[in-house]
């Protein structure tokens, strides 16, 4: 099991059961506080509920940071469609890999999350799109979903309360747009995944034309401690409006990495010095990626900072997915700029141009560039394309690719003069010894 | 096309979880796990997929296009994928890649002439806590040196 060695500065919600022997069986999670947040969700009105939500300042864990309960009330309850609750398990944000360890750790904790949100918005079916290449969590949680329909945890009227649910997983087939809530609800309707024009939202019209509830593992995992212990002590880990714990995965040039569950607005230097060990060799810092490769990069004068959504936004960054990437002196800026550009565009749908279009040209730019053929306007000209690909698409692809570009080649300009006139790339040597 | 009583079984209930009327949605997980027992997504695959989730085999083939695990060609039988994402290239991904790339003999999504091995560079597989990661068909390994990666192609070579 994936677990990597906790730190004394974590803050345990919704990893509390990481670690237990059987953390995956509906036994420990019985004995550990399990479905009694279910039962007090069973005995408040749907209202209540999403108040509670609201109050927890629980915040969308997938990267976009939209405030939980407010999303939960955009669905219609008095509509006559069936609702449904989809879970987006897809995770595949560049330096993300909590929901992993949320499926594999603790599978039941998501289903009575999941739960808990279907009464809340009147559905009586969720669904749990997981990436195809998780297939190993796939099948843990399909094991989970069984030995919770043998003991009469889902299907009708759980445990006696006259409450029908049902749950199902769907595995996607490799493809990163797919994370991208419409996307998503085009894929699990069978077909390609490209992303919708909204308005209407899927909370109005989402999977099948149905009102639909759409959710990150990590944010319905943290639904049951709300629901159990009041969603003001939730509230009370982070600072105002930004509630509660963070699942943040280190990676890149740092001593321990690893996911630490730490409270939002933890001090970034404090997470790379204290929780992840510093940086290997005692090299300095040079950049961090504050949250999948979508976010703009902090250089290491700004890292100093609460990790908090609304901190991130101010210093024109974003919280994002948790992925936090540390990034030594020695990294060349081109290259890394080129393999972030790389990923769009394969990943890219091809269903706007800006972005079909612009992450290809971008890509070529940068490889030319750190092959030593690039000219001295083609450093103001990535930035100035990247801008033109800004909110120009449907779904957020488009803008994940031209952000961290621009503030690459913002940031560290002398990385890309040091690439001109033909010099071969100043950085290249070996890289980082790999950490065992 | 006749499958085994467990991609029957897998199949059946496919058909049953999805609102009535929506099979299409079948029509993704069938296509993978099919691929998974038979190697690959052949004319006739994307023919029994279209009837059994009563779509048009215009409408699964264009799926097949789309999603990157979903493939023509057979893939050997043990398909390697090497992360090189933002984690892995910050820890050694490339370096990796390019070390299997020679142990293998192979370049980007070939397969060995005897059918038992194949390489991918993948994109981000979500283990970048323990980088540089990969992949062999689903089995994730982590913190992979070349030398690991060569006892893992070790391990399978002797198998055969």
């Amino acid at each position: 099991m994936l677990y990597n060695e906790p730190s004394p500065l974590e803050v345990k919600i919704v990893t509390k059961r990481f670690g237990l022997p059987n953390s995956t069986s509906l036994d420990t999670y019985l004995a550990t506080d399990g479905f009694k947040a279910f039962f007090k969700a069973l005995e408040m009105t749907p209202e209540q509920i999403i108040e509670e939500v609201k109050v927890s300042a629980l915040r969308g864990r997938g990267g976009a940071g939209f405030p939980a309960g407010l999303k939960w009330s955009f669905v219609p309850r008095n509509s006559p469609k069936p609702k449904y609750v989809v879970v987006n398990a897809d995770e595949s944000e560049p330096g993300t890999c909590k929901d992993r360890l949320l499926m594999e750790n603790d599978p039941h904790q998501l289903l009575e999350g999941i739960m808990i949100a279907g009464r809340a918005i009147g559905s009586q079916k969720g669904y749990i799109y997981i990436r195809g290449e998780y297939r190993y969590l796939i099948e843990m949680m399909d094991r989970a979903i069984a030995e919770a329909y043998s003991r009469n945890y889902l299907g009708k009227n759980i445990q006696g309360t006259g409450f029908d649910f049902d749950i199902y997983t769907h595995t996607g087939a490799g493809a990163y747009e797919c994370g991208e809530e419409t996307a998503l609800l085009d894929s699990i309707e069978g077909k390609r995944g490209i992303p919708r024009m909204k308005p209407p939202f899927p909370a109005v019209v989402g999977a099948w034309q149905s009102p639909t509830l759409l959710n990150n593992v990590e944010t319905l995992s943290s639904v049951p401690a709300i629901i159990r212990d009041g969603g003001a002590a939730f509230a009370a880990l982070g600072p105002p409006k930004n509630g509660g714990t963070r699942m943040v995965c280190l990676s890149g040039h740092i001593n321990k990495p690893g996911v630490y569950e730490l409270p939002v607005g933890f001090n970034l230097l404090r997470m790379i010095y204290e929780v992840g060990g510093g940086i290997p060799n005692g090299k300095k810092l040079k950049a961090v990626v504050p949250g999948g490769s979508s976010c703009p990069l902090l250089k290491a004068d700004e890292c100093d900072i609460p990790m908090d959504f609304d901190t991130l936004a101010k210093v024109k960054s974003m919280l994002g997915s948790g992925g936090t990437v540390i990034l030594n002196e020695d990294t060349c800026m081109v290259k890394f700029a080129l393999r972030i550009m790389k990923f769009y565009a394969h990943e890219s749908c091809g269903w706007c141009i800006p972005c079909r279009e612009g992450t290809t040209w971008l890509k070529k730019m940068l490889q030319r560039m750190h092959d030593g053929g690039g000219q001295k306007s083609d450093i103001p000209l990535i930035g100035e394309l990247s801008k033109n690909m800004l909110g120009r698409t449907f779904c957020a692809l488009g803008d994940a690719a031209a952000m961290p570009t621009i503030s690459i080649v913002e940031k560290f300009p002398e990385d890309f003069e040091a690439h001109l006139n033909g010099k071969p790339c100043p950085y290249s040597h070996a890289a980082e010894p790999v950490l065992v | 096309m006749t499958f085994s009583p467990e991609l029957e079984a897998k199949f059946a209930k496919l058909l049953e979880i999805y609102p009535p009327g929506r099979t299409r949605s079948a029509v993704i997980p069938m296509l993978l796990y099919a691929q998974d027992e038979v190697g690959q997504i052949s004319n006739e695959l994307i023919e029994e997929v279209a009837r059994r989730c009563k779509v048009t085999p215009l409408q699964v083939d264009e799926v097949v296009g789309y999603y990157s695990m979903l493939h023509r060609k057979p893939q050997g039988k043990y398909h390697v994928q090497v992360c090189t994402n933002i984690s892995c290239l910050l820890t050694g991904g490339e370096e990796l890649y390019e070390h299997a790339s020679k142990r293998l003999g192979l370049g980007n999504k070939e397969v060995t002439a005897d059918g038992q091995f194949s390489l991918e560079e993948v994109e981000c597989i979500g283990a970048c806590s323990w980088a540089p990661a990969i992949q062999i068909n689903y089995d994730f390994h982590h913190q992979v040196t070349p030398e690991k990666l060569d006892q893992l192609i070790e391990e399978r070579r002797k198998k055969q």
